[in-house]
C-alpha cells in the first residue's frame, strides 16, 4: 500500500518530465526507468540487495545514522517500489503522450504555472491511464514474491507480503492458512479492480453529453 | 494600440523570417498551411522562442533577442484561440472560462465570469462540460476563456475550420462583432481568403514563412501588388504579359492586348483578371476595347453559380483547350442559350491588374 502511494507520485511526476524532456538522453533514461520490468524479480532484488545491503553503498551510508534496512518493512517496500515502478511510469506515459498539445499550450497562455497545468490539466485530462495504471501498480505490489524475498525476507508479519505468505504456508502443508490468503487476496485485487471501473464509467458519463 | 514584430525562427529546414508593424487592431494573416503562420502566433504568445528580434505590443516588450527579455507566457497577457478550441474537457464551462483568473477573489472572479456567459450568449450553459454543448458554444466558450485574461493582444488560430459552412457564415458575422468589442489587438490567421476579407481591416498575405505583402484588405484584392498575392486571394486568371504602353499591355498566349487602368511598369510580368469580373455581353460596345470573341471549352455548375472555361478567338479542341475562366450566375448561363457562339466577353479595364515577375 505504502509501495503504491510512493510509486504513484513518483510515477506520475517522473512521467511528466520525461514526456517534457526531449534530449537526447531520452532513450537511455527511458530504458534504465523501465528495466526493471524486463529484468527477473530474482535479478532486481539481487541488484536492490547490492545497493542497499551490509555492504552495499547505501547499506554502508546508513549504517553510519545504526539503520540496517535489509531484511526489514522498509526493503520490502523498497522492492516493491522498484519492481513495480515501470509498470506506472510506462503506463501512465504514455497517458500524457496521448493528451492534446493544445490543451496544455491553451493552459500556459492562460497564465498557469507548470505546476497547475500539471495538477489541473494534465493529471485529470490523463485520469484514465493514470487510473489503469495505479490499478495495475498496486497489483504488482500485492503480488510481489521474487524481489522481496531476496531483500526482506520472510518475517511474519513485518516482511512477509501475502504471497509469500501463500508460498510458505502451502509448502508448510497448511492448505487451510495458504487458502484463507488466497481468498483475501481475490477479495483484495476484486475490490480495487471494480471500484476502479465503477469510478471510470461514474466520471466518463458526467462528462459526455450529445456533442460529438 | 501598436505592435512590432520582427523575427525569425529556424526549424528543420523551414524559416520564419518576418517583419510586422501596424497601428490596424484587427489583421488577416492569410497563407496556405504550412507557410508559417500558426508558427508565428506560437512566437507571439512564447509558446515558442525565436531564434532573435524582437516582439513588442503595445509598447510592452514580449521578447528582445539583443536586450536578453524574452518574458513569460504568464506576463505576457495573450489570448490565444486555438483551431480545436482546446477546452479542458474535465472542467465546466464556467470553471474554463475562470481558468486564468486565479489572482482575482473568489467573488470577483464570479462576477467576472458572468458577465462574460452574459455578453458571450452562453446563457445557463456553466454546470455543463464542454462535451455537451454545440459547435459553436465551444467556439464562444473558448474566445470567453481567452478574453477573460484581458489580453493585450488576441490571437485566433484558423478559428472557423472546425466547423461546419451553415455555422461558419453565422459564427463570421457574430465573432466580427464580437472583436469591434475587443479592446486589443487581434491577429488572425487563416488560409480562406474569405475569411480575412470579412473580419480583418488589414491583411498580411504569407509565403514560405516571409511576408509577401501587408496592406489594407480592397488595395489587396482588388490590385494585388505581387504573383503570390493574386494566387492566394483566389485570382484564377493569372498569364504572362508584356507591357505596350502605360495603360496597355499584350497577352502572347492569348494572342490579345488589353486596356488597363493600372500604370504599368515593368516590361515584362503577368497580368491578372478575377473569373468574376470576366462579363459576357450580348453586344460588343461601339469602341471594341477589351471585347473578345469567345469559344465554351468546358464548364462547371455550382449551386448558384457557373464557372465557364473559356478560349478566346477561335474553337477549342477539347475541354482542357481555353485560356479564361469565367464566373457567372445560373440566370446568366441560362441566357447563353439563347444566342449562339462565338460569345462576347467584355474584360473592365479597372479590374485588370499587372504584377512583376
Amino acid at each position: 500500500m505504502t509501495a503504491t502511494v510512493v510509486i504513484f507520485f513518483l510515477g506520475l511526476i517522473i512521467a511528466w518530465l520525461m514526456t517534457n524532456y526531449n534530449g537526447k538522453w531520452k532513450g537511455l533514461i527511458d530504458s534504465i526507468l523501465t528495466l526493471p520490468l524486463v529484468l527477473p524479480p530474482t535479478v532486481a532484488g539481487f541488484a536492490i540487495l547490492l545497493l542497499i545491503g551490509k555492504n552495499g553503498p547505501v547499506g554502508n551510508f546508513l549504517e553510519i545514522f545504526g539503520v540496517n534496512i535489509i531484511f526489514s518493512w522498509y526493503a520490502a517496500v523498497i522492492a516493491a517500489i522498484v519492481v513495480a515502478f515501470p509498470l506506472m511510469y510506462k503506463t501512465t506515459m504514455g497517458a500524457f503522450d496521448q493528451i492534446d498539445p493544445n490543451l496544455l499550450s491553451a493552459a500556459r497562455t492562460l497564465g498557469a504555472s507548470e505546476a497547475k497545468v500539471f495538477w489541473r490539466v494534465a493529471v485529470p485530462v490523463a485520469r484514465p491511464g493514470i487510473a489503469a495504471a495505479t490499478a495495475l501498480t498496486f497489483a504488482r505490489c500485492l503480488g510481489e514474491f521474487g524481489a522481496t524475498l531476496m531483500v526482506a525476507g520472510s518475517i511474519p508479519g513485518k516482511t512477509e507480503t501475502i504471497p509469500i505468505a501463500i508460498y510458505f504456508a502451502t509448502q508448510g502443508g497448511e492448505m487451510q492458512v495458504a487458502l484463507i490468503w488466497v481468498l483475501i487476496i481475490f477479495a483484495i485485487s476484486l475490490t480495487v479492480l471494480v471500484i476502479n471501473n465503477y469510478w471510470e464509467s461514474h466520471k466518463k458519463k458526467q462528462q459526455r453529453g450529445f456533442g460529438g | 494600440m501598436e505592435f512590432v514584430i520582427d523575427i525569425k525562427k529556424r526549424l528543420y529546414d523551414f524559416q520564419l523570417d518576418v517583419s510586422l508593424q501596424s497601428k490596424e487592431e484587427i489583421i488577416g494573416i492569410l497563407g496556405a498551411s504550412g507557410s508559417g503562420k500558426s508558427m508565428l502566433l506560437r512566437c507571439i504568445s512564447g509558446l515558442v522562442k525565436p531564434d532573435e528580434g524582437q516582439i513588442i505590443i503595445n509598447s510592452k516588450t514580449f521578447f528582445d533577442s539583443e536586450k536578453k527579455i524574452n518574458l513569460s507566457m504568464r506576463d505576457r497577457k495573450v489570448g490565444f484561440l486555438f483551431q480545436n478550441y482546446a477546452l479542458f474537457p474535465n472542467m465546466t464551462i464556467a470553471e474554463n472560462i475562470a481558468f486564468g483568473l486565479d489572482k482575482l477573489s473568489k467573488t470577483e472572479k464570479n462576477e467576472r465570469v458572468s458577465a462574460l456567459m452574459e455578453k458571450y450568449h452562453l446563457g445557463d450553459i456553466g454546470k455543463r462540460y464542454p462535451t455537451q454543448i454545440s459547435g459553436g458554444q465551444q467556439q464562444r466558450v473558448a474566445l470567453a476563456r481567452a478574453v477573460a485574461v484581458e489580453p493585450d493582444i488576441l490571437l485566433l488560430d484558423e478559428p472557423f475550420s472546425a466547423l461546419d459552412v451553415h455555422l461558419r457564415n453565422h459564427m463570421m458575422r457574430e465573432m466580427s462583432e464580437l472583436l469591434k468589442e475587443f479592446q486589443g489587438l487581434t491577429l488572425f490567421v487563416t488560409h480562406n481568403r474569405e475569411e480575412a476579407y470579412r473580419l480583418a481591416d488589414y491583411i498580411a498575405v504569407f509565403k514560405t514563412g516571409k511576408v509577401e505583402i501587408f496592406g489594407q484588405k480592397d488595395a489587396i484584392f482588388k490590385w494585388p501588388a505581387s504573383l503570390e498575392t493574386a494566387k492566394i486571394t483566389g485570382c484564377k486568371n493569372i498569364v504572362a504579359a508584356t507591357r505596350l504602353s502605360e495603360n496597355r499591355l499584350h497577352v502572347p498566349q492569348w494572342n490579345i492586348s488589353l486596356t488597363t487602368v493600372m500604370k504599368i511598369e515593368p516590361e515584362n510580368g503577368y497580368m491578372g483578371i478575377r473569373a468574376n469580373q470576366v462579363k459576357l455581353v450580348d453586344e460588343p460596345d461601339d469602341q471594341q476595347e477589351n471585347y473578345f470573341k469567345v469559344w465554351i471549352a468546358d464548364e462547371s455548375d455550382g449551386p448558384f453559380r457557373t464557372s465557364l472555361y473559356l478560349k478566346i478567338g477561335s474553337r477549342p479542341e477539347s475541354i482542357h483547350d481555353f485560356h479564361i475562366q469565367c464566373e457567372i450566375s445560373r440566370e446568366e448561363r441560362n441566357h447563353l442559350d439563347n444566342l449562339s457562339e462565338p460569345f462576347v466577353i467584355y474584360i473592365n479595364p479597372e479590374f485588370v491588374f499587372f504584377v512583376d515577375q
